[in-house]
């Protein structure tokens, strides 16, 4: 649902004039403490937990501050494979819900234009699955891909796939349960960009003899690219952190683990902190620099 | 033919999108009727068993994680947004210094993956010694929720007229007078949309829950924990009807909405 965030600060005009006055302190100042005692420093925590060494003589989980820069060597080196994963996944699911998204959103925004209770009933069923447990509809996949469902069984007698074909616990599984899960977040900034298009523009180009595909690729496009921001990067961030689909009991295996999943069990489970605070710092920083590069490359700053 | 067809292609790949949207859904809906037992895999025949009595004893525990999630909602709910409406107001009526670095600030929380804000609570708690349990998902809840309170009402503000609060100072209101009976009644729309959205936000997040809530038990956790020996109908059963109620008010929002965009239509 945090399509919101990046949709409609977009919108807001800004007011006449801005006063100065004791009372904006006093309107932030709860707030602003709140974010620095309970987001900034837990990010500090994290950040000297991930340098920490193991306490001399402490048993299993018991660490000290210290300076070990090579627990970050170390997380690398042991799980490169799921860092390498996470973002292959996350990247991959973000294209496919983005091809998956674009014409949907499309024709809400713009074909359906002329009829608005139509266009508010589709835009209710595609948010319609936030309504749902996140880790209910994701089982409900990882039953409807089982081998024994009567998807798979029918599709198998039909001899429309494999007898041998085997849907979860493969990496295909994993990212179609992030692609579904992430679907709302790509088509609703979508949606609120091309709902704001123009359609002058696209009459101008027809007019001016283009094909089809070029108003396409030369007017829409552009024009929606703040909605095409927005969506990847409300896809590609939760997607690149997520830990559920991945799960050896939702729609992962043993060789689908991502950095979520290793982050998860070093720090719940193995009691192993500094590993997981070096690997979720390394995940934090690696997507702040994509956002900012993207955002930069993508000529869309005042998004933020 | 080939111009409908061409014409039909849109519409109807809209119509399987959103079908495929539903699979889940109808799914999850269709077995809160399955006679299961233990585990609700296989399809054992129609029943409203598990609709009428879904605190049954040997799942009561279903309704006590069910119970903590709305009470963790309510307050962390509560709470992110009362902190997050004072920040978009001041954002959008004062001039302050450090103002990008309080956007950057507000930012950050919904760029982080939910694993690392998890994570990074759950170092703080264990660092200063401070025991997991419902207190400390409510902070963790509250934490996230307040950035898409401030998107959500900053909009709300931004759209204000301000001749209308000028006009009650003309008319000799008090400041608190103004703001009670004419700042606060336009931003409302805004505030409930924002606490909706909290709400829904807290009462599905399972990540930073699991690192944040020692043995206390949310839905979204029960459900996780209960995923290998299988989840019981009653789970299918509450998720079903959160889903129901969470229609029926999106739906009753859009449709006041629309009529009220036409009765101004005709007055204009």
């Amino acid at each position: 649902m945090a399509f919101a965030a990046f949709s409609t600060s977009t919108t807001a005009p800004e007011p006449a004039q801005r006063r100065k006055s004791p009372v904006a302190l006093l309107l932030l100042l709860p707030g602003i403490l709140y974010l620095v005692l309970f987001f900034l420093a837990p990010l500090v925590s994290l950040l000297l937990t991930s340098f920490q060494a193991p306490s001399e003589f402490g048993d299993v989980g018991q660490y000290s501050y210290a300076f070990r820069w090579e627990n970050y060597v170390d997380v690398v080196a042991a799980y490169w494979p799921h860092i390498m994963r996470s973002f292959g996944y996350a990247l991959i699911a973000t294209v496919l819900a983005l091809v998956f998204s674009y014409p949907l959103a499309y024709f809400i925004g713009v074909k359906a234009r002329a009829w608005p209770l139509l266009q508010s009933l589709m835009l209710v069923l595609v948010i319609a699955p936030f309504f749902i447990s996140f880790l209910l509809r994701t089982l409900a996949w990882k039953q409807l891909l089982s081998d024994e469902s009567f998807v798979i069984t029918s599709l198998k007698a039909l001899s429309l796939l494999a007898p041998d074909a085997h849907f979860t616990g493969t990496p295909f599984a994993v990212i179609f349960g992030l692609t579904y899960n992430f679907i709302p977040f790509m088509t609703l900034p979508l949606y609120t960009t091309l709902e704001r298009l123009d359609l002058r523009y696209l009459e101008a180009g027809n007019d001016l003899y283009a094909r089809p595909f070029d108003v396409f690729r030369k007017i829409t496009v552009p024009l929606s690219m703040p909605g095409i921001v927005a969506g990847t990067l409300l896809t590609f961030i939760p997607a690149a952190g997520d830990y559920i689909n991945a799960s050896r009991d939702f729609l992962g295996g043993p060789d689908t683990q991502m950095i979520g999943n290793v982050i998860e069990a070093n720090f719940l489970v193995l009691q192993n902190f500094p590993a997981a605070a070096a690997l979720s710092i390394i995940l934090m920083s690696v997507i702040l620099v994509i956002v900012s590069v993207y955002v930069k490359r993508a000529g869309t700053e005042e998004l933020l | 033919m080939k111009l409908s067809l061409g014409k039909w292609l849109l519409p109807l790949y809209t119509l399987l999108a959103l079908i495929f949207l539903m699979v889940p859904i109808v799914y999850t809906f269709v077995f809160s009727f399955n006679d299961s037992l233990k585990s609700n895999i296989t399809w054992r025949g129609f029943t409203f068993d598990k609709w009428l009595n879904v605190c049954q004893v040997q799942n009561g525990s279903v309704c006590e994680a069910f119970g903590n999630s709305i009470l963790i909602g309510v307050v962390a709910t509560v709470a992110a947004t009362t902190l997050g409406t004072m920040i978009a107001i001041a954002l959008v009526r004062y001039r302050f210094r450090f103002r990008s670095q309080t956007s950057l600030l507000l930012f950050l929380p919904m760029a982080t993956p939910e694993v690392v804000l998890g994570a990074g609570l759950a170092a703080q708690f264990l660092s200063l010694g401070v025991p997991k349990d419902m207190f400390t998902i409510i902070l963790a809840h509250t934490m996230f929720c307040i950035s898409f309170v401030v998107v959500t009402v900053k909009a709300r503000v931004a759209s204000l007229d301000p001749a209308l609060e000028e006009a009650g100072r003309d008319l000799y209101g008090s400041a608190s007078q103004v703001f009670a009976r004419i700042t606060f009644p336009l931003l409302l729309p805004g505030i409930l949309a924002a606490a909706l959205l909290s709400f829904a936000l807290s009462f599905d997040d399972f990540i930073i829950t699991n690192f944040n809530s020692g043995a206390v038990t949310t839905f979204p956790k029960y459900i996780y924990v209960s995923a290998a020996r299988g989840i019981p109908a009653e789970a299918n059963v509450i998720a079903s009807a959160v889903f129901i109620f969470a229609l029926v008010i999106v739906v009753t929002a859009q449709v006041s909405r629309a009529a009220r965009e036409k009765r101004l239509a005709k007055q204009s």
